[in-house]
């Protein structure tokens, strides 16, 4: 029996599991740091970015918090990542471009099968593109850089606005809060610096895509947005990677504040390949009558623990969270959202919607917090999960820690298995199994694809007809 | 300024011409669901251009004869055939049934949460016929017939049957009819849930229905009052998973006044 050839195979392997941005990029990358985790890595990362002295200490120090700290036991499982056996940093290219001609054509190529340039040149006001573990390509329009908007690479943005970057660095997500921001606060590179002066609305949407290309790559980025009083943004993430048989690890972390009479929206598109661990912390800072809206859309990894949440600081702020997942067969999206009601009249919203098929699994953990002194505070929850047959399986835990009286919290949790019956009715009227179980499961997460912008709204549909088309394995 | 349209877009999506003869033929059979016996040998045939009209009390199987003869997974065919124009049917997929012209107006129509219905009609009509339709032309098609059945056209971007009211969800059953143009169509008591207006508008769309495409009907009700408006040729009474009695339409008259007892 002759051997099919690994390229073949992998095709073949793609093309079966029907994720279709499993492609692999041949690059040569500039550096590529030893496999494993060491303080000597984290000296070569900030020497390799030629960081301020306090910046390697801040690393040194959160690296000596994640050593102690040990590995999560609830959520999912994380057994089987091998923290030894991972890149923690590969620089792809010399320097951050602002034109795509200036980025090395093989990585252009990758972002152009991506869509990246096209969306950027068709509805977006700022783009980032993130390739291994630097940000090769960034642009803003003019009109918002002459307002003062700040959209960089958080690296490149440490370099130029060294003050307000060291302002907010850290204070919402510290790097003790858990070992993966731990992790990331000791191994950082790339992700985005943005900064919204005061009064300005951004109107249309600033996008940065992540994009894992290495076998066994960590990828560590590290999100900082500053919205200033009465002004608004729209953030979207996006993010894929090639299908390796072993594994990779996404650990981010995005520190958002939200200053008063602000907004700030923040989808993620989240479609990592299924050998993918995203270990992601998530946080927001929403001051009076600010508001914060997490869009959260999980399609892809082998295992997400993700929980976005909302610090309701001030006095009327409101916190809205909406998350998609999908989970396939060997997949476990482990998601959430927290709200902390921290100051009196806050409201909240959360709406979490789970699909699971082929053996898959979604868990929802959220909490709902009220303090002392918080009080009329609003809240509404609820979660759906759909399971579409006996294998899969879903588990909803929400905590509630309430310390005051005058708040009105609605919650309800549904879980459904896709019906013998709705199937029935849609074959009847002419379609397949399988065209009905993916009509049924477009309705379910109808509500929150509708939330996207269109052309993500369309990509999302068409994502999870895909993911609905044959069983992988 | 006027926008010129295209005629032959604007009528492809209803063809009125049916010039073939359709038949279903149910022969002698039996079926069971959850190992009970429910189907004890039943036949009947239904050709285009007919009316038939089943009565029976509750749970002589009714609904489950229209489930069998449309594919539903749970019901077991232990004997018989059925024939749509002399091909055994009983081995297809329900969708299969669908495309070959059957259709069944459910009893108890399902919800299918935050699938709009013209969404979903204009799919399934792509589906049965094998041809692309767009969704403006579509649109047009669909505006017209839930008027026709007195719905406002809003529903067609309601989910499916999703918080439609008891008779609402009749109305549409029999829109979705008049949208997919059946060779055969099985009405599940089409007329329960009905007020009496929209009983009559009902009994229009399925009798308009009947004349431009000459359908078989097979009408399953409790009651005489919608044989007021749609004249069956055969009345037939179901017992205990057989046809105990057929007849013409004077049969269903001498059951509303009598009942079942001199059959059952
Ligand atoms: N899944 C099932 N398991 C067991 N019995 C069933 C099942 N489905 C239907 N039956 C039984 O089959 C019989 C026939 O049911 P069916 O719904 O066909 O009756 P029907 O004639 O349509 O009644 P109705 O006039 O009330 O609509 C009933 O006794 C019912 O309880
Ligand atoms: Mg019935």
């Amino acid at each position: 029996m002759s051997r099919v050839p690994t390229q073949t195979h992998d095709l073949i392997k793609d093309t079966l599991s029907n994720y279709k941005f499993g492609f692999k990029t041949e690059t040569k990358p500039v550096y590529k740091a030893p496999k494993g985790l060491s303080e000597e890595v984290i000296r070569e990362i900030s020497r390799q970015k030629d960081e301020p002295e306090w910046m390697l200490e801040y690393r040194l120090k959160a690296y000596e918090i994640f050593k102690k700290k040990p590995m999560p036991e609830w959520g999912g499982n994380v057994k089987a990542l091998d923290l030894d056996n991972i890149y923690y940093y590969i620089r792809p290219q010399d320097t951050e471009k602002t034109d795509w001609n200036e980025v090395p054509s093989e990585i252009k190529t990758t972002f152009e099968r991506l869509g990246i340039p096209q969306a950027e040149k068709e509805f977006l006001a700022g783009t980032g593109a993130q390739f291994e573990s630097e940000v090769v390509y960034h642009s803003l329009h003019q009109s918002l850089k002459d307002q003062g908007v700040i959209f960089e690479s958080t690296d490149e943005a440490l370099k130029k606005y060294p003050e307000l970057f060291k302002k907010y660095f850290g204070t919402v997500i510290p790097a003790h809060d858990n070992k993966f921001s731990a992790l990331n606060s000791a191994v950082w590179s790339g992700g985005s610096f943005i900064y919204v002066p005061e009064g300005v609305h951004i109107e249309l949407p600033l996008q940065a895509y992540f994009r894992i290309n290495a076998e066994n790559m960590g990828q560590f980025e590290r999100t900082l947005i500053i919205v200033e009083k009465g002004a608004s943004i729209h953030y979207i993430e996006g993010c894929t990677a090639p299908t390796y048989s072993s594994e990779s690890l996404h650990s981010a972390v995005v520190e958002i504040i939200v200053n008063e009479g602000g907004r700030c929206q923040y989808t993620t598109i989240q479609n990592w390949s299924n050998n993918i661990y995203n270990l992601v912390t998530k946080r927001a800072f929403a001051y009076k009558n600010a508001e914060m809206f997490w869009l959260d859309c999980n399609i892809g990894s082998k295992l997400t623990m993700k929980y976005p949440a909302v610090y309701l600081l001030g006095e009327g702020a409101r916190g809205e969270i909406q998350s998609l997942a999908f989970s396939g067969a060997k997949q476990h999206q482990d998601t959430g959202a927290k709200i902390i009601h921290a100051a009196p009249n806050t409201s909240s919203k959360i709406v979490s919607k789970s699909v699971c098929k082929d053996g898959g699994r979604g868990t929802y953990r959220g909490l709902i917090q009220v303090n002392k002194g918080a009080t009329g505070v609003k809240s509404h929850i609820a979660c759906d999960a759909l399971l579409l047959d006996g294998d899969s399986r879903s588990d909803t835990y929400p905590t509630m820690k309430i310390e005051e009286d005058d708040v009105a919290i609605a919650h309800e949790a549904t879980v459904t298995k896709i019906g013998e019956e709705q199937l029935f009715y849609l074959q009847t009227r002419g379609l397949d199994e399988q065209e009905a179980a993916s009509m049924i499961v477009n309705g379910f997460a109808k509500p929150i694809i509708k939330e996207f912008p269109m052309e993500y709204a369309l990509e999302l549909t068409r994502l999870l007809e895909l993911e609905m088309t044959g069983s992988v394995g | 300024m006027k926008i010129a349209t295209n005629p032959t877009t604007e009528n492809s999506i209803n063809s009125h011409q049916r010039p073939t003869m359709n038949t279903l033929e149910i022969i002698d059979i039996h079926a069971e669901v959850d190992g009970q016996k429910i189907l004890k040998g039943l036949s009947l045939t239904i050709s285009s251009g007919q009316i038939h009209t089943i009565m029976g009390p509750n749970g002589s199987g009714k609904s489950t004869l229209c489930k069998v003869l449309m594919g539903h997974p749970k019901y077991e065919v232990t004997k018989g055939e059925a024939l749509f124009n002399g091909e055994n049917i009983l081995e297809m997929e329900p969708e299969e049934r669908a495309k070959l012209g059957l259709f069944l107006g459910f009893q108890h129509p399902i919800e299918i949460a935050g699938v709009t219905l013209g969404n979903f009609l204009r799919h399934s009509k792509m589906a049965i016929t094998g041809e692309k339709i767009g969704p403006v032309a579509f649109m047009k098609t669909m505006k017209a017939k839930t008027e026709e059945l007195g719905m406002h056209r809003s529903f067609i971007g309601r989910g499916v049957n999703e918080g439609f009211s008891g008779g609402e969800k009749k109305r549409t059953e029999i829109a979705q009819m008049a949208v997919l143009e059946p060779k055969i169509a099985l009405l599940d008591e089409i007329d329960s849930g009905l007020d009496i207006d929209a009983l009559e508008i009902v009994s229009e769309g399925i009798n308009k229905n009947f004349e431009q495409t000459n359908c078989g009907i097979l009408l399953i009700t409790h009651y005489q009052r919608i044989l007021n408006y749609i004249k069956p040729h055969h009345v037939h009474i179901m017992h205990d998973g057989r046809i105990i009695k057929s007849g013409g339409a004077e049969l269903a008259q001498e059951l509303e006044d009598n009942g079942y007892k001199k059959y059952v």
